[in-house]
């Protein structure tokens, strides 16, 4: 018998959701393939370029529905971004999808010449980034993609938290006439927006108001912000939350806004803390002349901790008592 | 008993050990592991000069598995030769454990970290260079998946292979003819593949992949002076356990509690008949 799989949510995290009623939508990937069908649908140069990935995907029925806008290249990553790019090039909406892992490093010089430096208006789609594949080791953890994508001028960074930001984040890219990475996992994901919600490249969106302590998180960390934010408010703190899915380019305003009217900030990612979002952030801060005590959460530079990804959150204080005491550790030095 | 039958029993001893640590972990490559175990085995036990006590030992032969994912016949292979007590595979996948889903060089006797497909063979490359630098008498040998083949840096590698004359190093090619998606054919089709290396500058064989007998054999002749060697090993993906044999979801699918228990009984039943037939 297989042991059952570890939660990155504790007991005392699962109750905190039920308190703030957030309900578990699906994977951000289901909801990514659902988006590209419907886009596919309406439009014939919606064209998906997959490389051994449609599984992975969840685009096999989006490759029965749609044959010819399916492409498959086979196990060759490289191949993929250069397809992608030449589709993009001839007019094709394309959307290249495989793990972000082999995607974004292995294919990086395609990334950088064919799609950006070329500057056409192709999607690649890094799909079990972060540590979504957690047991399977280092090979395939993409702790670096935000990192070296950021490093290219032209690439839109986007990283959604929920199924909406998801949804909403692929007709964005497909509408765009720019390069555009999307990075998501595996996981089930918490809504965590309102109906009324609205979504752009390059906005960042305040999930909760607060003026102690600021929380931003991009991707699969910022369901854990909210929690921690919520625990803090247990003990009489107010804590801001931002969802900041697009990496680049940054929303400066919404970061220096929460800077100057909050006494701290930690950032949360599911990546390494060098060159991610918490770093972006330090840098939108201190050239604005806002010296705001900052923690930068993410997975450090030494060999990740090996087990399941909610090992490795729980394991970098990635999960909502992690956060907590990163908020806490920051508000009792500044006493 | 034959030679070979003592090895066919731990062939299916062997494959006991990797579907129980893809049980405990609850996840695995199942299928490539299966289908590439007899080579490990014959490899490890009949061909490759290693040593438990001295993994280290700078004359040992050097195998790199490119297809990393069927780590976990790598793992029941080597705990079987005694590089680390078979019991540690209970930690495959769990946190801390050294024991994760692609081989790494925590553990004894595995020499690169691999994963991302397409990189054994260049590595190798580098290997058999670093060995005729040294005028070593040591080989190289690296294990390929046929979907994995679609990488570049193969052909980068075979190329560069040729061209150096590598006689030290040997590619065996996992020849199961499916992916992930489907059938290699039919994903991103690379045959002839015989042809292809060949055309390279290779020595191309092609033999039964589960034959222990010409699997030893090809792998441990000397290749023809100055080329490098494919053995093109046709195998089944999810070899020994019918019901995965040739069937696509078991490349990473996990054995329910009943599907485990089949499969036991089926290298029980195999067990039973290769020691009968000896008497
Ligand atoms: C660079 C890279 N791309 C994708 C993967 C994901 N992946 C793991 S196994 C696999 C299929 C491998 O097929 P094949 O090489 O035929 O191996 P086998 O059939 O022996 O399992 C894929 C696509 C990977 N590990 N590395
Ligand atoms: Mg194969």
């Amino acid at each position: 018998m297989s042991a059952p799989a570890p939660s990155m949510f504790s007991p005392a995290a699962i109750e905190m959701i039920q308190q703030l009623g957030l309900k578990q939508g699906r994977a951000n990937l289901e909801e990514f393939a659902t988006a590209l069908e419907e886009l596919a649908a309406a439009d014939r140069d919606v064209v998906a370029v997959t490389s051994d990935s449609r599984g992975s995907g969840k685009l096999g029925p989006f490759g029965q529905r749609f044959p010819d806008q399916l492409i498959e290249v086979g196990i060759a990553e490289q191949n993929l971004v250069g397809v992608t790019a030449g589709l993009a090039a001839c007019g094709k909406k394309s959307f290249g999808v495989s793990p972000a892992c082999f995607l974004t490093i292995r294919s990086l010089e395609q990334i950088k010449n064919d799609i950006c430096y070329s500057n056409v208006p192709a999607t690649v789609v890094g799909i079990s980034a972060g540590v979504s594949y957690g047991a399977l080791g280092s090979t395939h953890h993409s702790l670096h993609d935000l990192a070296a994508l950021r490093a290219i001028n032209n690439m839109a960074i986007v990283a959604p938290a929920d199924n909406f930001e998801t949804r909403e984040a692929v007709r964005a890219a497909a509408a765009a006439d720019r390069p555009v990475y999307l990075r998501f996992g595996k996981a089930k994901m918490y809504d965590l927006h309102d109906a009324d919600a609205s979504f752009e490249i390059g906005k960042a969106t305040v999930l909760r108001e607060g003026n102690d302590v600021a929380l931003l998180g991009t991707g699969e960390t910022v369901v854990h912000c909210l929690l921690a934010a919520a625990k803090l408010a247990e003990s009489g703190l107010n804590c801001r939350v931002l969802s900041v899915p697009t990496v680049k380019p940054l929303d400066e305003d919404a970061i220096l806004a929460a800077g100057r009217a909050c006494r701290a900030i930690v950032t949360a990612e599911e990546h390494s803390v060098h060159g991610g979002l918490g770093e972006a952030v330090a840098a939108v801060l201190m050239q604005a002349g806002v010296f705001v005590p900052l923690t930068i959460r993410g997975i450090p530079d030494e060999d990740t901790v090996t087990g399941a990804q909610a090992d490795i959150f729980r394991h970098y204080g990635l999960t909502m008592e992690g956060l907590v005491e990163a908020a806490t550790l920051q508000l009792q030095k500044l006493c | 008993m034959l030679a070979t039958d003592d090895l066919r029993l731990k062939t299916i001893q062997l494959r006991r050990l990797t579907l129980q640590s893809i049980m405990t972990a609850g996840a695995g490559h199942t299928g490539g592991s299966l289908s590439c175990l007899d080579i490990l085995a014959v490899l490890y036990n009949r061909v490759l000069n290693v040593s438990p006590q001295r993994p280290d030992d700078p004359g040992r032969d050097r195998y790199v598995q490119s297809k990393g994912h069927s780590v976990e016949a790598l793992y029941a292979v080597l705990a079987e030769r005694g590089f680390f007590p078979a019991a540690e595979l209970e930690t495959l996948c769990r946190y801390q454990s050294p024991f994760v889903g692609h081989p790494t060089r925590k553990i004894p006797g595995i020499e690169m970290n691999t994963g991302a497909l397409g990189h054994g063979l260049p590595i190798c490359v580098g290997m058999a260079l670093a060995g005729k630098l040294d005028d070593a008498p040591w080989r190289v040998f690296t294990l390929l998946g046929d979907g994995e083949l679609a990488e570049g840096s193969n052909w980068e590698a075979a190329m560069s292979a040729a061209h150096h004359r590598l006689d030290n190093l040997t590619a065996i090619l996992d020849h199961n003819t499916l992916q992930i998606t489907g059938p290699t054919r039919d994903v991103c089709s690379n045959e002839p593949v015989d042809d292809k290396f060949r055309a390279f500058g290779w020595h191309v064989e092609t033999v039964d992949g589960h034959d222990l007998d010409v699997l030893e054999k090809v792998l441990s002749a000397a290749n023809p002076a100055g080329k490098p060697k494919l053995v093109i090993a046709n195998t089944t993906k999810g070899r020994g356990v019918s019901f995965m044999e040739g069937v696509l979801k078991w490349h990473h699918g996990v054995p329910s509690d009943e599907e485990f228990a089949a499969a036991m009984a089926e290298f029980d039943a195999a067990e039973a008949t290769l020691r009968g037939a000896d008497q």
